[in-house]
């Protein structure tokens, strides 16, 4: 078995590229996405951690399939609230969506 | 009974409650009975309290109940709590009776007054403001008390506020009174500093463990609080101009409440004043010329509620001698007995005042004795008991005084001196008043005079009890010199002594000869202040004007009341003015609000800076979250 | 893993129980009987909340703990969740005709502010990060949806994307940050994370600090701490008002609940660390706060940046992290839920349909026709702004006795210049209401439920300052908390 270090950086690499996108990208959808990734590195993150460190109990395990739960509810809602914005103003692109600011 | 005792300011407040909001939509009638009701409500939970505190041995006569704490965080504690001792249930008796019967006349006398339910939400107001203040256990409570009492005085002297006149004169209270309230302010925040506290019971346990200085400052500024609030020399000259509120709002400013709170609060702190001989002395001093002096401008003034006024400036003047002298319990039994008599002119005054259509200029009055009986009689009781005519009330109460002036340790001849030539002027001019305004010929316009009229019964029947209680008020008083054998006592003194300061400066007993003889000299100077009214006011009218003419400088120096306001207004007002626009145009608008402006707009122009960070592009936000993760992470890392 | 249940431990979710039930009735109902629902439906969720409310209290004095420890039920927890109810139900009276006049389906509004409360409720009586998080997502997500709830407006339309994408972002961070708190400590329960601080070992490792940053950032997000903050002027100006009313309480309450749990009970031994990030928060949460709000013209905007500020006054009492911090935080957070519910009760009744009318020149000479509702505007600002005779008075008191008491005398003074600061703002629209006297004062309807919860929420803001003893009552179970 690799040691936890390796999933660590899996997981590193991977919440830095949903920060990345959250940082970058314009498209509203992309930006689900890269939200979703960051919650994926937490769960790589929480399994490995489940595995290696507390051998016993599957507190890590149970609590990724929490995450993966909670992350299709907000899948879902997200896209509501994405689709009803196109559907006024037929774009998604998060930096046109500013009527409100300072 | 004691657990219910927090209900004696409680009902007023009530009143004040539900006449501020509800007012406007009940029937005048419902009105002024619900406000009257009230305090006559809290007037009968007084009693009752005072019935069981005599039922308590004398030495159990002290209690306090915590009602509720506001705060206790840390060290600082906040309660609010009332105490029954004596001195509170004498003052919670005199205040809420007094009180209710001026909320009875009031109902007749502002019975056609547009602003009649807001009238009442500020008398109830003011009556609980004062009883809060006498029923405090703590400092804190009292300064409560002590400003809601500015405040009440301030809104319903200036009560008309479509008159100029009455917008000033409530200022002017205010104002003068502010700088008294500066020094009272003060001398609470130094007792806190002082001794940790600002509960009664452990400040005045404490008071001999303090330095003397220390005590000596406190009992300075609360003195100079007690002058403004009391109307003493200097700060007295809001009084006369108080007149500007309704005739009643006067009667329980003078009698019940307001002027009366220095004194209460000269004799609550007593445990501290006996720990500064030399600050009674100037409490006795100041009391004293304030007694003369204000006697001297009621002599020829001609406004029936001014010359009341200065009567009280004067009245409170004798109180403060009184206190100043150590002869604590004398004062207060004044105080007393001149809330009877002083309400009773003052509403006799807003009687007369109400009979010829609101005329205050006792030129324009005369020969109304037969128009008016009720009033008639009940103004000259009052006039008597004030004059010091044995056996009314303020003959006691005024001889008392006047005997601890010359006696008691405290004490001096000059002292004497200033009580006694006051009382003559006292006689004097209070007869000058009644003579005026009930006897000789008719001064007034025909049409004025036939329509004069006695006033209706809610009016007369206050005016008949209070007549009462001038009359007799003063046997609870009576020294026990008199008739030793039969028992008598001082009932006044007795009840209240044990609430005081422990030791009493004063010795208990005069030998009877002298105090029988000091009686009958402050007696003979009445009779003669009287006799002397009579002979120029009745006798040979035209004797004043005569005496006028040939002395003209002595008697427009009183005419003018010694130029007090001009001095003051050349003195304070007008370099004070004079100063603001500096302060303003030179120094406000050029540094201070260069620098306020400029902090402000330094403020508001870093608001509109800060601002602009809120782009409205939700990357950027998502930018700042990110930006704070790493340095906050960055940071918790770093501190390994 | 086994979670042992007892059956007793069902007795800590009365109150989140009672409103799931109330709201899956008011679905149902909405499903069944449209019309019925539209009327009913407010009342069926004031019921609820009033029994929860009642449940909620019946809890109190009685700490509990169930699930395994999950859920803890402590004095703590039962007055978070008072403030949180009474912003609920608040919300709910001044939502009443609010729902009717922009025409939103009022049978789904009422049961996904039902759905959130029970998230919040949840969340202030977690002890796990695992149900942290959880209702975490519970409560966002129905507030999502709620952001967004008038479809048809584009500001609604924005701070719903915008409200969800930040709040799914930070969530995203806060879920990091529980696993790796999770790797350094072997577990998500708060008091075993407590007891594993003990050792030095544990202490210093920079993966559970990295996990700590994380945490903070997600809950500070919610609490509305800046830099963390950007969210709260746009969806709070986007929202319907009664739902920024409503969100402007419960999430601020349930996450300071959440942090008071992992920062000082779980954490407590590595406050050297935190401190100063804490500290240096809810400066720049005080300062920021208060400054911008002078700048806006918007009272939905301004009241935003309130919020914020406000957020900023309770992190002082988090840094002090004492007994007096303590017991201030839920007396500030009833405080808030009251005054703060206020003034967004009389900008829902001053607000016209498609929410105009929210610029503050809307509120000139505004005491000049409705004396009442001015006058208790007038009431909440001073209130806001701390000054007597109000519950904020009270409840600054508090926060800065405790700074003392924790001798943070830098922190105290910026809190209390910045409140100098706020009086700017607050005291303005006091002064647009009664000394401008317009040709034609504002007219607006003041519906009876509106004017309950104006009512109420009056009296609270009184009745907390004159009687602010509500918090003494507990100080013994803060103290075994601490």
């Amino acid at each position: 078995m690799p040691p936890v270090t390796w999933y660590l950086y899996v997981s590193a690499a991977l919440f830095c590229i949903g920060l990345f996108g959250m940082m970058t990208r314009r498209n509203a959808i992309a930006l689900l996405m890269s939200i979703e990734l960051m919650l994926n590195a937490a769960n790589i993150n929480l399994v490995a951690f489940s595995g290696y460190l507390t051998e016993h109990t599957l507190v890590g395990q149970v609590f990724a399939l929490f995450v993966i739960t909670i992350a299709a509810a907000e899948a879902a809602v997200g896209l509501a609230i994405v689709i009803n914005v196109y559907r006024t103003v037929q774009h998604i692109n998060a930096d046109e969506i500013n009527i409100m600011k300072w | 009974m004691f657990t219910y005792a927090w209900l004696v300011p409680g009902l007023p407040l009530l009143g004040t409650i539900i006449n501020g909001i509800f007012g406007r939509f009940l029937p005048r009638k419902v009105v002024g009975t619900l406000a009257s009701a009230l305090v006559g409500g809290s007037f009968l939970v007084s009693v009752a309290v005072f019935i069981q505190l005599l039922g308590l041995p004398e030495e159990e006569r002290h209690v306090t109940s915590a009602l509720y704490t506001w705060i206790s965080a840390g060290n600082f504690f906040a309660e609010a709590g009332i105490l029954i001792d004596p001195l509170s249930v004498f003052m919670m008796l005199v205040v809420s009776g007094v009180g209710f019967f001026i909320h009875v006349y009031s109902t007749g006398y502002m019975g056609h007054d547009e602003g009649y339910s807001r009238y009442f939400t500020y008398l109830n107001l003011f009556a609980a403001s004062m009883l809060i203040l006498v029923m405090a256990n703590n400092f804190l409570l009292l300064f409560v008390g002590w400003e809601l009492v500015g405040i009440c005085s301030y809104l319903l002297i200036s009560f008309w506020y479509s008159r100029p006149s009455a917008v000033a004169a409530g200022k002017k209270a205010f104002i003068t009174t502010r700088v008294g309230d500066l020094g009272f302010t003060l001398g609470v925040v130094l007792i806190f500093v002082a001794f940790g506290t600002l509960a009664y019971d452990q400040v005045f346990a404490a008071a001999g463990e303090v330095a003397t200085g220390v005590i000596t400052a406190i009992t300075v500024l609360l003195f100079i609080g007690a002058i403004g609030k009391s109307a003493q020399i200097p700060l007295y000259v809001w009084l006369p101009d108080a007149m500007e509120g309704p005739t009643p709002v006067s009667a329980l400013i003078h009698a019940a409440t307001m002027v009366t709170a220095g004194v209460y609060l000269v004799a609550r702190a007593s445990p501290l004043y006996v720990h500064a001989p030399g600050v009674l002395l100037i409490v006795a001093f100041v009391g004293a010329v304030t007694a003369l002096f204000a006697a001297t401008i009621a002599l020829v003034n001609n406004d029936i509620k001014r010359v009341l006024a200065y009567s009280t400036i004067s009245q409170i003047g004798l109180m403060f001698l009184g206190v100043g002298v150590g002869a604590f319990a004398a004062g207060l039994f004044h105080l007393l007995t001149h809330a009877f008599f002083k309400a009773l002119l003052f509403l006799g005054a807003g009687s007369v005042m109400h009979a010829l259509a609101g005329e205050t200029d006792i030129r324009n009055m005369g020969g109304l004795r037969g128009k008016m009986q009720v009033t008639y009689w009940t103004f000259l009781v009052a006039g008597l008991a004030i004059a010091g005519i044995a056996p009314l009330s303020g003959f006691f109460s005024k001889d008392e005084i006047l005997a601890a002036a010359l006696t008691a340790p405290g004490g001096h001849w000059l002292l004497y001196a200033l009580g006694l030539a006051a009382s003559l002027l006292t006689a004097f001019y209070i007869f000058r008043l009644f003579f005026k305004a009930f006897h000789g010929e008719p001064r007034m316009s025909a049409e004025r005079l036939e329509r004069a009229h006695e006033s209706p019964p809610s009016m007369t029947v206050p005016l008949v009890v209070l007549a009462i209680g001038a009359a007799v008020a003063g046997f609870v008083g009576v020294p026990g010199f008199l008739a030793p054998e039969a028992g008598w006592t001082h009932a006044v003194a007795h009840f209240l002594e044990p609430g005081l300061a422990r030791e009493p400066l004063v010795e208990a007993e005069l030998p009877p000869a002298i105090g029988v003889m000091l009686m009958l000299i402050a007696l003979a100077v009445g009779i003669a202040g009287i006799a002397a009214a009579w002979h120029f006011y009745v006798r040979r009218p035209g004797t004043a004007a005569r005496l006028a003419q040939r002395a003209p400088a002595v008697y427009n120096t009183l005419l003018n009341k010694y130029w007090v306001d001009e001095a003051y207004n050349a003195l304070f007002v007008r370099p004070g003015k004079a100063l603001a626009a500096f302060f303003w145009r030179g120094i406000d608008a050029a540094v201070v609000d260069g620098f306020v402006n400029g902090v402000a707009r330094a403020v508001a122009g870093l608001s509109l800076l800060v601002r602009r960070t809120e782009t409205g592009y939700l990357r950027n936000y998502a930018l700042a979250i990110f930006a704070g993760a790493v340095v906050l992470v960055g940071y918790l890392i770093s501190t390994r | 893993m086994r979670i042992p249940v007892d059956p007793s431990d069902w007795l800590i979710l009365i109150p989140e129980f009672i409103l799931l039930g109330t709201a899956i009735a008011i679905l149902m109902i909405d499903a069944f009987a449209k019309a019925a629902s539209d009327r009913s439906s407010p009342w069926i969720s004031l019921a609820g909340t009033a029994g929860a409310i009642v449940a909620a209290v019946f809890l109190w004095g009685n700490p509990l703990s169930g699930f395994g420890g999950m859920i803890v039920n402590d004095d703590f927890g039962v007055l978070v969740s008072t403030a949180i109810l009474t912003g609920t139900a608040l919300a709910v009276l001044i939502s009443v005709d609010y729902v009717r006049r922009e025409e939103l389906p009022a049978g789904e509004y009422y049961a996904l502010i039902l759905l959130s409360t029970i998230g919040m409720l949840l969340m202030v009586s977690s002890a796990n990060l695992i149900m942290i998080f959880l209702s975490l997502e519970v409560l966002s997500i129905a507030l999502y949806v709620l952001t967004g709830f008038a479809r048809m407006r584009p500001r609604s339309q924005e701070a719903g994307m915008k409200y969800f994408l930040l709040g799914s972002f930070s969530a995203a961070i806060l879920v990091y940050g529980v696993a790796l708190i999770y790797g350094a400590t072997g577990t998500v329960d708060l008091q075993s994370i407590a007891d594993e601080l003990i050792s030095p070992g544990v202490l210093g490792n920079p993966v559970l600090l990295a996990g700590a940053g994380l945490v903070l950032v997600g809950l500070g997000f919610k609490v509305a701490a800046v830099p963390f903050q950007m969210w709260t002027p746009d969806v709070y100006e986007g929202a319907p008002s009664t739902v920024a009313a409503f969100m402007s309480i419960g999430s601020k309450a349930a996450a300071f609940a959440a942090l008071v749990r992992v920062l000082i009970f779980a954490m407590g031994g590595l406050r050297p660390e935190w401190l100063a990030a804490v500290w240096v928060i809810a400066a720049l949460t005080m300062t920021v706060g208060n400054l911008v709000a002078i700048a806006q013209d918007n009272i939905k905007r301004m009241l935003a940046y309130s919020s914020i500020a406000h957020a900023g006054y309770i992190l002082v009492a988090v840094a002090a992290a004492n007994r007096l911090g303590l017991q201030s935080i839920p007396f500030y957070l009833i405080a808030y839920a009251f005054m703060n519910l206020g003034a967004w009760a009389v900008v829902t009744a001053v607000t016209r349909k498609g929410e105009e009318a929210v610029g503050l020149s809307d509120y000139s000479g505004l005491f000049w026709s409705h004396p009442v509702l001015a006058g208790s505007m007038g009431l909440f600002m001073f209130a806001l702004a701390g000054i007597p005779p109000t519950a904020g008075f009270t409840a600054k008191i508090y926060v800065f006795m405790a700074a003392v008491a924790a001798d943070m005398i830098g922190l105290l003074i910026i809190a209390i210049v910045t409140t100098i600061i706020s009086a700017y703002f607050y005291l303005r629209v006091t002064v647009i209401m009664f000394m401008e006297r317009p040709a034609e004062p504002p007219v607006v309807t003041v519906p009876t439920p509106l004017a309950v919860a104006i009512a109420v929420a009056a009296a609270g803001t009184i009745w907390l300052f004159l009687f602010p003893g509500v918090t003494q009552s507990f100080t013994d179970t803060v103290a075994r908390l601490l």
